[in-house]
Formats: structure tokens, sequence, C-alpha cells
């Protein structure tokens, strides 16, 4: 995907201080019941210009249900969210004409063609010509196909004629909703590069997901939601340090590494039930003991444990997951 | 003013790219031809049998003079036939065919004919899914992020509605009028047509009938038939809005229509069925002097009960619209 300069740095009604990065989208404090069920149980976050805000949760725990309130699809039953300085629920026409959105799925009208479909919402804002038509055409890479009826399109080319539409209006804040479903492996690379690039040019970037290597790939802050409530939000990176490394060790004596690895002090050696790492790091070192360490001791462990004739076939350090920290954050929920 | 007419070219580009609009012209296109036929047969049948029109006339009142005398014949019937009598009398009197085989009678029959129910069925065919649909294809979350009011959305909506109640009218006529004029001619604009009459009871009170051009009638008609179009269509519209699929909506609305028709046949004792929309859609026989099917009811009392009921559907549709939470 190529990519053409927007104007996401058009002035919002937010003054724009230099030391404190100006704030996009603002939720305080939003709540909502459903037939008298609370779904959203007060949540408050906020997204400034030109980060990736990242938007975390099991299915089921109100990730949608407060994208909709985002965009005003439905109404909060309390609380108040700000687009760049104006009230969603009631300035609807200036706060969404900073947004772009894709909730859940891309759906546009399949009998009528990309093209036609870019053109009927380019109807719906103000001052988008067929120029910036066949810009955002250009930015997503969908010149060849754009004249075809989106029944033909593949689910890749829905997204991307989704990101296109959410485009047109040149916003401030784009928002997606599990964007990397339905994509394979390479699609959510370029994905990736392509939402890194729209934030250097300063657009803020909400964006949902259940998957937590994607957020940590992604994102540069997090907001971590279970049970319509959010109970982290922060940088990725901090986050993430806030727990200890692990270590995993593939020896040929198991049982005699494992005595050894407990007498050490400063070593903690993870039951295998307790170990929360992702099945892709474990498969590749079948039988190995999980601990966590700083890593300065990791090199005098390996000599102590060769000096005793425990045969070392590999030693792995693995990152904690978000998975991780929102399992020791929710106690036990369980994760997709 | 400039966003709403581009909302409103979305809505109607939709409806046509959709090929709704084709699917009613082709409706027509093949139901024309089969009505012309059959009254081809019609008239080729008492041209056999009668070689001047005042004999058939003259025939059919004796007919329903003689089924006025027997006792087999229900009261309500009985009521009708003695009004059809006095008004062919009128036109025998006055030397006026009133069912001289031109294009224009024709048209004329055919949209008399299909205001009650074919009419309103094609009006589904467009209205139906208007909103309902945008919700089951998901393309609503598209429509209502965008930087507009939904208030302006629905009403952009109606207004693409109202144009293609419209149009369904004119090619109604228009199709109406070529297809039956390939057989009877395109003759018969001029061919005056007598209205006015006035129904007490089983009375015909002809004072105040005059006698007007048929183009003028044909054109009071379809006025009328497009007042009793828009109703359904905003009726329509409303069952659009609250119910998300749209099979379900068409249904609902169907239903409506079917259960007044059946209504109107039968619900002479029930009087405050006069309210129902559905027994109230048939205005053109208020023109032609009809017996109305319940007792009180004249043009002015329809067209009070029409407006109400399409006013409080557009009340119901655009307070519902702009408050609902868009779940799914």
């Amino acid at each position: 995907m190529t990519i053409v300069t927007s104007d996401a740095a058009r002035g919002g009604a937010l003054p724009n201080s230099h030391s404190e990065p100006e704030i996009v989208l603002s939720v305080q404090n939003i709540t909502k019941n459903i037939r008298r069920r609370p779904i959203i149980r007060g949540i408050s976050f906020d997204v400034r210009a030109g980060e990736i805000f990242g938007f975390l949760g099991p299915n089921g725990s109100g990730k949608t249900t407060t994208i909709r309130m985002l965009v005003d699809l439905i109404r909060p039953t309390a609380g108040d969210i700000y687009v760049c300085g104006y009230h969603v629920r009631r300035e609807p026409e200036q706060a969404l004409r900073h947004v772009g959105c894709i909730v859940e799925n891309p759906e546009m009208y399949s009998f009528m063609t990309g093209w036609e479909n870019l053109e009927h919402f380019a109807r719906m804002q103000i001052g988008i010509d067929s120029e910036r038509i066949r810009e955002v055409v250009e930015i997503v890479g969908m010149d060849a196909r754009i004249h075809d009826k989106v029944k033909t399109y593949s689910l890749g080319m829905r997204q991307r004629l989704g990101i296109a539409q959410a485009l047109l209006g040149r916003p401030r804040l784009l928002i997606l909703d599990e964007p990397t479903n339905g994509l394979d492996p390479k699609g959510i690379k370029e994905l990736r590069v392509f939402i890194r690039s729209l934030a250097e040019q300063g657009m803020s970037l909400f964006i949902s997901s259940h998957l937590l290597s994607e957020i940590q790939l992604m994102c540069d802050r997090v907001a971590i939601i279970s049970k319509g409530e959010v109970i982290a939000v922060g940088d990725v990176e901090t986050l993430v340090a806030r727990n200890e490394s692990y270590v995993l060790w593939q020896l040929d004596d198991p049982d005699a590494g494992l005595r050894l690895l407990a007498e050490e002090a400063n070593v903690r050696v993870i039951p295998e039930h307790e170990s929360r790492l992702d099945e892709s790091v474990t498969a590749l070192l079948p039988g190995a003991i999980v601990t966590t360490m700083a890593h300065q001791h990791v090199a005098p462990l390996i000599r102590k444990l060769t000096n005793a004739g425990v045969g070392i076939m590999a030693v792995q350090k693995a990152a904690p997951t978000l998975e991780e920290l929102f399992l020791t954050m929710t106690e036990g929920d369980t994760v997709e | 003013m400039n966003s709403l007419l581009s909302l409103v070219r979305n809505e109607t580009v939709k409806v046509w790219k959709k090929k709704r609009f084709l699917v009613v012209i082709a409706v027509l296109l093949v139901l024309i031809p089969i009505f012309t036929y059959a009254q081809m047969k019609i008239a080729v049948n008492s041209r056999e049998n009668f070689d001047d029109w005042r004999l058939q006339l003259q025939q059919k009142i004796t007919d329903y003079q003689n089924q006025l005398s027997s006792e087999r014949i229900p009261e309500e019937w009985k009521r009708y036939r003695r009004i059809a009598v006095q008004q062919m009398q009128y036109y025998l009197d006055h030397n006026v065919n009133p069912d001289s085989p031109n294009a224009v009678t024709f048209t004329r029959g055919f949209v008399d004919a299909s205001v009650s129910m074919f009419i309103p069925l094609l009006v589904l065919a467009i209205a139906s899914d208007l909103v309902s649909g945008e919700r089951t294809t998901g393309t609503i979350k598209m429509l209502l992020t965008r930087p507009v009011r939904r208030w302006k959305i629905l009403l952009s909506k109606l207004i693409a509605l109202t144009l293609y109640v419209s149009l369904l009218m004119l090619a109604t006529v228009v199709l109406s009028y070529l297809i039956a004029g390939l057989v009877f001619g395109y003759g018969g604009w001029t061919l005056p047509v007598f209205t006015g009459f006035v129904i007490h009871g089983s009375e015909v009170d002809s004072s105040s009938v005059h006698a007007v051009p048929q183009w003028l009638y044909l054109f009071m008609m379809t006025g009328l038939a497009w007042i009793s179009a828009m109703t359904i269509a905003c009726l329509a519209l409303m069952v659009s809005v609250l119910v998300r699929s749209t099979a379900a909506s068409i249904v609902t609305m169907m239903a409506a229509v079917i259960a007044g028709s059946i209504l109107s046949a039968m619900a002479s004792s029930w009087e405050s069925a006069k309210y129902i929309f559905s027994v109230n859609l048939e205005l053109t026989n208020y023109l032609a002097g009809s017996p109305p099917p319940i007792e009180g009811m004249n043009l002015l009392f329809s067209l009070a009960v029409l407006g109400f009921w399409a006013v409080s559907a557009l009340i119901v549709s655009f307070t519902v619209f702009t408050k609902q939470d868009m779940l799914n």
C-alpha cells in the first residue's frame, strides 16, 4: 500500500500544547445498560493525536458495544464521549466529521461497485471530490478492481474498501474493530505497516482486538477491558515490563536440572499448569522447564548446569504476553 | 439544503441499483397484457351478442332488477345492485357508454382495480427494505456513522420513496394506456364520464352529477390512487424501521392490506372498522359513485383516516429511528 499525505493535522477544538499531545478521543466514565443489564460499567480513557491505541479484551467483554458508542450508533446510558472536543451525542455532525470507522465487518452495498460505494459516502460529507476518491483508492491499492461490483470482492478487498471509505473524510481518528479478522498472515503484516504509516502522519488509530500478540505488535498504548470495565490503561511496553521475563530450559536430564534450578535463590520455577506461555513458544521446546529470572543470572547458571553434567539443548527467553498480564489482572478469566 | 439533495440522490441511486423498480416495471409488463387480453375477450363476446351497447346496458339493468326481486339474494347485495341500476340508468338516459372499449377506459379500469391490492404490493416491493435492508446487510453502520443527522437520512429515504411511488403511478398509467391501445386504439380521452353521485342508503342522489372528460377523470383517479399508495408507503417505512428483517416487514404490511380488503367486503355491520387504513384505500370508488364498504364513509372521511395513519406512521418512524440503538 502506498501512502499519500493526509491532512490529519488539521486543528481540532482542543488547544494543542507542545508538552502534552492533543487528545483526539476522550471517553469519560461511560456506562451502558441493555435491558437493565449493565454491559459497560464506567469506562474512561483518552486517545492522543498520532498514537495507535489498542483496545484489548476477550469476546463478549464489551469492545464492540463501546465502539458503537464512540460512533453514535448506540447511546451511552451515562457518561460523555468527545471527539476533537465535540460531544458525540450532542454534536454528531461535528464529531463524526473527524472519525473514520469500520464497525465489525466492512459491509458495503454489494449491488454497487466499489467506486459507486465511495461516491455514495463521499456525498454524505462536505468537500470530497472525485480527486479525493481516486486518492483513497490509490492509498489502499484497489485501482484494478474499483469498478467491479462489491459482491465479487474477497474479504481482504472488502476490508480495503472499508478502509478507503473510512479515510475519505480525512479523519483525525480511525476506528478499526478487529481489523485482522479474516486476513492471511501476509495481509496482517501489510495492515500493520499501513496502520503505522497512518499514525506517522499524525492520525490517531483506535484498534480493538482479542488477539494479544496483535496489540503488542501494533499499538503504542492499550486499554484492557474485561466484563465491561477497563482494568488497565497504559503503554504497552510499561505494562509488559511489569512482569518478569520467562526463561525456558530444555535439558537432557530434566529431573536433575529441575533439582539444580530449584536450589537457586534467584530463580523461580513455574509449574507447568501455571505457565501462561503461548503454545507457539512451548511447542518448539517440548519438556522445557519454565522459570522466571533476571537475565544476568542466565550465563552463570548455564555454567553451573554444564559443570554438574546436565546437558543443555536449548535456553530461550520469552517475553511475557499481554495475555499473562490480562490473566494476572483479572485473576483467572479465560481469554480466547 | 444542498446536503439533503445529495442524500436523496444516494437513496434514489440505491433503490435503482437494487433493480427494485425494474422488477415493478417487469410485473406491470406481464400483468397488463394479460388483463388487456381478458378485456378484449369480453369486448369480442359482447359485440357478438349485442349490436348496440344500449341494448347491452339495458339487458344488464333488467338482469339486476330481476335479482332485486329475488328473495334468495341477501339484502347487502341488493343495495349495491340498486345503486348500480340507478347509475346505469343515468348513463343510458344521457346516451353515454360507460364501458366503451378504448385505451383510456381500460387504464381507468386498471387503476381502479389495482388500487386496493396490486399497487400496495408494488409499493411494498420498493418501500419494505428501505431501512430494514440496510440493517440486514449491516450497511446501516456505515450510513449512520457519517456526519449526518439521522432524521436527515430518514427524510432522504422518504423523499426518494415519494419519488418512486409517483413514478410507479405514472408507469402504471402510461403502460396500461400504451399496451391496451394496441388492441383497443388510443382514443377515448374526451369521452364524458359522470361523477358526483351521492349515495344515501340505497338511493342515488344525482342532483350534483356532472360529466367530466375522461382524461380529467383519469387524472383525478390517479391522484387519489397516489394518496392511497403514499399511505401504504409511509406505513411500510415505519414497519421497515421497526422490524429488522425485510421479509417480516413485507409480510406484516401485506397482512394488513389483505385484512383490510377482506374486512371491507364483510364489515358493513362492524362500523368501527372504517377507521382501519386498509378499509379506506379504495378512494377511487368515491369518484365512480360506488357505495362505500361501510355506511357513513365518504371521500373526506377516508382522506382524513389515511392522512391520520400516514402522519402517525411518520411520527413513529422518525422518533424511533433517531433514538434507536443500532445493536446489529
